[in-house]
């Protein structure tokens, strides 16, 4: 608490970001501090902002994946997956069964590549120098393996059609995958070992940058964050898609909502997701992997207008698809999760010290390609 | 004082700096090669063998490197910080002893001289911060002001312990009076203490808070490059290899190991010795700052004056009855480990409550349905 004093002082205002090593990306915040304490956060966001949703209405189907690859660049399966979605919602089509459960393979790999991410970068938020990142990257790049070996390359994929998926898995994805699931299960323990119950990681992190469910629910956010404040929200539990309703997980779910909170349910959700994935290796059928569609190299859905919605890694990944019925739609909207995420970043960090907003925005977990889109 | 005096004292003070500039460059090269063994990776490999001459090049690089220098600083300061940083923390090497005979100039006052020394960097820090007219370096600097006043009390009060049984701020009396047994059993609170406060005193993890990457970006240093940078950095691992060869000589006996007792091979036995001691102290440096988070400026300054600051008095006071009474050395070694394990229970247990009031929950879902 601050001492009463007669000493008068000044605010001082910190501009940090777009180029400091913890602002994620191009985030740009102008911090109100009073000493070492925040009095006022004011967020600027637009530094990475290239036009995607106006880019979507002079591209052909296809080519609107590649830019979706790029929205949110550590979860590029998922953010595919919505638009695809949208466009097959739109078109009253279904993928095959093989290509759905690909599809579920693959999102969820990344989503625990998306994870993995957000562990290296929010140890070393916390100030863990370089050990949980090495530890995170290590887990990234297994699986990026493995999705280089499926779609050819390694972030920006591409993979996903409307209607299906670009090419079959390929021979002995099945033993690749699984061999990469029972490394992923040691590895998750060594990174719970190394943060989670660690003495200075929980002062650092505990009741730091805490949010109530009703204020999270208030500002629309969703995912991990919405999770730790203990709302059990989940789009694959609400509003199953692809073959979400045939596994068996749990949804964790924290209580104070604050940044061990959020922490927490991501590590979780690695357990989750490796869960749901040996589900999916087991029941995957063989078969087509892609509904035919596309006339003449284009697909034309009908006039008409489609909304889904995927739970991103980040939380609720919305696509919004209007069709004029040409083979560039007529509008395309995004929902960006860490973008609905990042407006509660004000509140959850007034009156902590610096060093707290640095905690908060690194477990808010945003990726500015989705922000700024 | 004769020429031939003053001669070869110039000689040894140019070949102790160029000693301790090697140990520093070695002592660069450890860390890269320890820590990335922490984070599965090798390290240098690529520069000579096995990376050693990493530390070489990154000097090279360093000296022919642009020493750009802002518009807007602060000239004088700016230029003068980095040498006000780097002076203190060699001067300091003057009076410590390797072994029982290698030393440039014994003194006295040896602990007292280190500490009072070790103490000025912090102004040339504080310069730094206010040269460099940028708001991370100020704050950096303001913090590691903050930090070393509260971390210079319990180190001091810590040594004093040590001194007071000693009867001496003379760094060889005080290793010669190990010859039964070490500081750390007779002192094991005051070697804590010395750790812990050492490690803040030069902003090693977990307390490099003045300088902590992830939020002001180096702190005092972030408007500098080139030589300037690389004269705190190197004044950055002398303070480090300091504190590891304090605490050898304080606390682990120093040169004290089996060897011959005479002839050059008792010089040599000697001189591995500290250095392994030294290199273990230094080992656990690195590992510290390979595996624990940062603290926040706060939680660092209630650690200081709310735990180490009593600590330190409790085995000040502790020595003083130990030594007006006569007690046996026993008494002092097992009352101070009682009073180490005290606290190190009541830290369990609050820790247990702590982990204790974290609630979690899962939903169950099977089959797309929640489950109780």
């Amino acid at each position: 608490m601050p001492v009463e004093h007669d000493l008068r002082t000044v605010d001082m205002l910190l501009n940090m970001g777009p180029q400091h090593p913890s602002t994620h990306g191009v985030f740009r915040m102008v911090l109100r501090i009073d000493g070492e304490r925040v009095t006022d956060v004011e967020p600027h966001i637009g530094y990475l902002h290239r036009g995607s949703e106006k880019l979507c209405e002079r591209e052909n189907y296809r080519q609107i994946v590649t830019l979706f690859d790029r929205l949110d660049y550590l979860s590029n399966f998922n953010n595919e997956l919505g638009f695809v979605m949208a466009a097959e919602k739109l078109m009253g089509i279904e993928a095959p069964e093989r290509a759905q459960f690909i599809r579920v393979i693959l999102c969820e790999l990344n989503r625990i590549s998306s994870h993995m991410m957000f562990y290296g970068a929010y140890g070393a938020d916390v100030g863990v120098f370089g050990t949980s990142f090495m530890y995170g990257f290590r887990e990234r790049e297994t699986i990026q393996q493995l999705f280089e070996s499926v779609t050819g390359a390694r972030m920006m994929h591409s993979y996903f059609r409307v209607g299906g998926v670009f090419q079959d898995t390929p021979d002995g994805f099945e033993a690749a995958a699984g061999k990469l699931l029972s490394q992923l299960k040691r590895s998750v323990e060594e990174c719970d070992r190394l943060l989670t119950k660690n003495e200075i990681f929980l002062e650092r992190t505990r009741g730091v940058g805490a949010i109530s469910a009703a204020d999270a629910v208030d500002y629309g956010m969703s995912g991990p964050c919405l999770r730790a404040c203990g709302v059990a929200q989940d789009v694959r539990l609400i509003e199953p898609y692809l073959t979400y309703n045939r596994f068996d997980w749990d949804i964790p779910l924290g209580k104070k909502g604050d940044c061990w909170d959020r922490y927490w349910v991501r590590l979780e959700e690695v357990r989750q997701s490796i869960a749901i994935i040996e589900q999916a290796l087991k029941l995957m059928p063989k078969g087509p992997i892609q509904a035919p569609v596309a006339k003449f190299g284009f697909v034309k859905p009908p006039v008409g207008e489609a909304y889904f919605r995927a739970e991103n890694p980040r939380g609720e990944f919305g696509v919004y698809l209007v069709s004029d019925g040409k083979t560039s739609p007529y509008r395309v909207k995004i929902r960006g999760p860490s973008f609905v995420n990042l407006m509660a970043l004000r509140q959850m960090t007034v009156g902590h010290y610096i060093a707290d907003a640095v905690v908060i925005l690194g477990s808010l977990d945003i990726v500015l390609g989705e922000v700024d889109r | 004082m004769t020429w031939a005096d003053m001669g070869w004292l110039i000689l040894a003070i140019v070949i102790f700096i160029g000693f301790i500039t090697i140990v520093v460059l070695g002592l660069t090269y450890g860390e890269r090669k320890i820590i990335a063994r922490f984070q599965q990776r090798l390290g240098p490999t690529r520069t000579g063998p096995f990376g050693l001459l990493q530390p070489v090049a990154d000097a090279l690089k360093l000296l022919a490197k642009e020493d750009f220098i802002p518009g807007s600083v602060d000239r004088l300061s700016f230029w003068i910080a980095p040498i006000v940083v780097f002076v203190p923390a060699f001067i300091a090497w003057v009076t410590i002893p390797f072994t029982r005979d290698i030393v440039i100039s014994n003194m006295e006052f040896g602990i007292f001289y280190i500490l009072a020394v070790s103490g000025l960097s912090t102004a040339g820090l504080l310069m730094a911060g206010w040269g460099s007219f940028n708001k991370y370096a100020m704050l950096g600097a303001v913090r590691s002001a903050a930090q070393l006043i509260s971390y210079e009390l319990p180190l001091v009060v810590g040594v004093l312990g040590v001194v007071m049984i000693s009867g001496s701020l003379d760094l060889k009396v005080i290793v010669a009076e190990q010859d039964g047994l070490w500081f750390a059993f007779m002192q094991p609170i005051a070697l804590v203490l010395f750790l812990i406060a050492g490690l803040a005193e030069v902003a090693r993890a977990p307390f490099d808070i003045p300088v902590a990457e992830s939020e002001v970006v180096g702190g005092p240093f972030v408007e500098y490059s080139g030589m300037h940078w690389s004269m705190f950095s190197l004044a950055e691992y002398a303070n480090t290899f300091a504190v590891a060869v304090l605490a050898t000589i304080l606390f682990l006996g120093g040169w004290r190991g089996p060897g011959p007792d005479s002839g050059w091979g008792q010089d040599v036995m000697m001189a591995f010795w500290f250095l392994l001691k030294t290199s273990l102290v230094l080992l656990a440096i690195f590992w510290v700052r390979a595996t624990v988070p940062r603290l926040r400026i706060d939680q660092l300054m209630s650690l200081a004056w709310v735990v180490l600051l009593p600590l330190a008095f409790v085995n000040m006071i502790l020595t003083a009855f130990y030594l007006y009474y006569d007690w046996p050395d026993w008494t002092m070694v097992a009352i101070s480990f009682a009073v180490l394990a005290a606290i190190g229970i009541a830290y369990q247990r609050r820790r247990v409550s702590r982990l204790a009031t974290i609630e979690t929950a899962k939903v169950r879902v099977r089959q797309g349905k929640v489950v109780a």
